[in-house]
């Protein structure tokens, strides 16, 4: 008698995705790993899982291309087959959480490019802001590794809420863009809360002797979000359309660099920043 | 100026967007990404592949940008050749259409 498929429904950034096994073990790993955003929507997106046996962990980088209708997402530790249009793929690869989580940053990186956001190599957290006009604001700290994405949420004071210390969610909302949480975490091995808020500024970070915020050119602020969204696919049309996502969201949202020194007063910086803004 | 009539058109992998006065260019094929000067962006949106260089130097360029005829043409050849081993532009000695695979 064949084993009942089990449906674990992941929502990430308002998008939900369910993931079929008829695996009991693999079924207890999702669950646990997805934790925060499991969700009981009815699913956008079907995933059906065909586990193998591990191979050895694989760190080349994925290739996301297209054949016919479908996309093709492949790594040496998984393969995945899916048609978007019609909500459905198949996912080779062993039960190896490692492994998904990166099918599923591929996953989102195809349906965000096609609905206008991007995931973004970048630290988020929300800002309560008692007092502004909208209380709650997401911030977003991106840059090259090493330039201070963990430490800006290690130094991020007790009512701020983190997002993701690693892959930022970003999609267009009300005229403007909203970050979201994920559980794709970095360094600080700590999933981001499952919330999402308007977001008021993207900084591109970089380590000083000083807290200084400063202006970025439009052109400069687009070459650099384009350097660090997560994108994959050999497909000039998506890579067409997230060149004019990016140009909108530098003409919405603030982007400047954070030149920061690593203790705490950096996120007042971060406040007065908003408050500013908030007034112009 | 070549005596052969220049024209120029548009690469087809090239997205190109106007931000803040700027006009920022990006190479689909390879994500490579330019942002285009006052002049580059004239000659870039006037690259219909039917209009020779020349014209647009002399109706578009110099209009706008009050130049003598001969500097503008030399600097708009230089210009061009860059472009086009940028992969933003192509060239020919005949009509093109206007926006055209590499």
């Amino acid at each position: 008698m064949p084993t009942p498929r089990k449906t674990a429904c992941v929502e990430i950034g308002g998008i939900p995705i369910g993931l079929l096994t008829d695996s009991d073990h693999f079924f207890n790993l999702l669950c646990k790993r997805y934790h925060g955003f499991l969700s009981s929507s009815r699913p956008e997106f079907e995933f059906e899982f065909d586990l193998i046996p591990a191979g050895p962990a694989s760190d080349e980088e994925a290739r996301v291309r297209r054949e016919g209708d479908d996309w093709i997402l492949e790594r040496g530790d998984f393969h995945v087959r899916c048609d978007l249009r019609h909500g459905r793929g198949v996912v080779r690869q062993s039960a190896n959480l490692y492994s998904l989580d990166s099918v599923l940053r591929l996953v989102h990186s195809l349906i965000l490019a096609q609905r206008g956001g991007f995931l973004l190599h970048a630290a988020s957290a929300i800002c309560q802001l008692p007092g502004s006009s909208v209380n709650d604001r997401a911030f977003l700290f991106s840059g090259v590794s090493g330039a201070g994405k963990t430490t800006m949420t290690r130094l991020a004071p007790e009512d701020v809420t983190l997002l993701t210390d690693e892959i930022s969610y970003v999609r267009p909302n009300a005229g403007s863009y909203a970050a979201f949480g994920t559980p794709f975490a970095g360094e600080l091995a700590k999933p981001g809360e499952n919330r999402s808020a308007p977001v008021a500024a993207l900084f591109f970070l970089e380590k000083g002797l000083e807290n200084r915020v400063e202006e970025l050119p439009s052109a400069e602020a687009v070459r650099r979000l384009m350097r660090n969204i997560l994108f994959f696919a050999e497909d000039q049309r998506l890579v067409e359309a997230l060149f004019a996502t990016a140009c909108d969201f530098v003409a919405r949202i603030p982007v400047r660099r954070l030149t920061f020194y690593p203790d705490g007063r950096v996120w007042d910086e971060i406040r007065e920043f908003n408050e500013v803004a908030e007034h112009v | 100026m070549s005596e052969n009539p220049i024209y120029v058109a548009r690469n087809s992998a090239i997205a190109a967007r106007a931000l803040a006065g700027e006009m920022m260019v990006m190479n689909s094929a390879d994500s490579t990404f330019f942002t285009l000067n006052e002049v580059a962006t004239v000659i870039f949106q006037a690259a219909d592949g039917r209009t020779p260089l020349r014209e647009i130097v002399r109706d578009r360029v110099c209009k706008q940008f009050e130049v003598d005829l001969a500097e503008a043409e030399a600097d708009a050849e230089q210009l061009v050749s860059e472009l086009s081993q940028h992969g933003i532009l192509i060239t020919s000695n005949q009509p093109l259409p206007s926006e055209t695979s590499r």
